[in-house]
């Protein structure tokens, strides 16, 4: 199958548009369906796409163990950032309301509503790739 | 909604469930879940539940097809009994 030039050219032609969408999705995700959790998926299919189309390799040139690694740990950090801001601004976990009457800057609410969903979105994607090389890598070897 | 969509959508469901655990081979198995997965789309999003319908179209017929076949790559694919 690695061999199909018309699936390689699909696949390069497609990854970016997912990408483009899954973005939308985490971004779309407070005013309407969607969210940092579907948005996740999305961009994390797009690399089972490329795994799936090329190698593991390729993949992993992108995106590797480390990078995965990273972004998981980072968008849990962004979101327990976010809510432990709100209880430093005295209000409840996640509060985002208190943040935006202390600093008096107009839809700050908005604002760390997507930051939240983006912090889930980089999280669930780094999850989901790193299962999908652990799953793809044959016999154990480590690429 | 029109109730004989409805009948259809989730009769073709009932018969997509008992084909996926009465075939034999597995990766037939898993096709067969990915369409009963994506017959549950579309009856979310007939229930006005469009984040439930993403999530189970992401993650119902996406990822969890691309696991079941990832692991039946590493087992046999069908029983021998």
């Amino acid at each position: 199958m690695r061999e199909n030039v018309v699936i390689r050219t699909v696949v390069r032609l497609a990854v970016p548009f997912i990408q483009i969408f899954a973005l939308y999705v985490i971004v779309h995700g407070a005013s309407g369906a969607g969210g940092g959790f579907q948005g996740g998926v999305v961009f994390a299919s797009s690399f089972i796409l490329m795994t799936i189309a090329f190698d593991l390799a390729y993949t992993r040139r992108r995106i590797g163990s480390r990078g995965t690694m990273i972004c998981s740990a980072l968008g849990i950090a962004i979101y327990e950032g976010v809510g432990i801001l709100c209880i430093l601004y005295a209000g409840n976990y996640l509060e985002y309301g208190v943040i935006e009457a202390a600093l008096g800057i107009p839809h700050l609410h908005g604002y760390l509503i997507d930051l939240v969903e983006a912090g889930i979105g980089i999280t669930v994607m780094a999850v989901m790739t790193s299962i999908i090389y652990d799953m793809a890598n044959r016999g154990g070897r480590s690429a | 909604m029109i109730w004989e969509l409805d009948f259809a959508l989730l009769l073709f469901m009932i018969c997509c469930a008992i084909a996926a655990i009465n075939v034999r081979d597995l990766v037939h198995a898993t096709i067969i879940l990915a369409g009963y997965s994506l017959i549950m789309t579309v009856l979310w999003a007939l229930m006005n539940a469009v984040d439930v319908a993403f999530t189970e179209a992401t993650v119902g017929s996406g990822i969890t097809t691309v696991l079941f076949i990832a692991a039946i790559a590493r087992t046999t694919r069908s029983s021998s009994d």
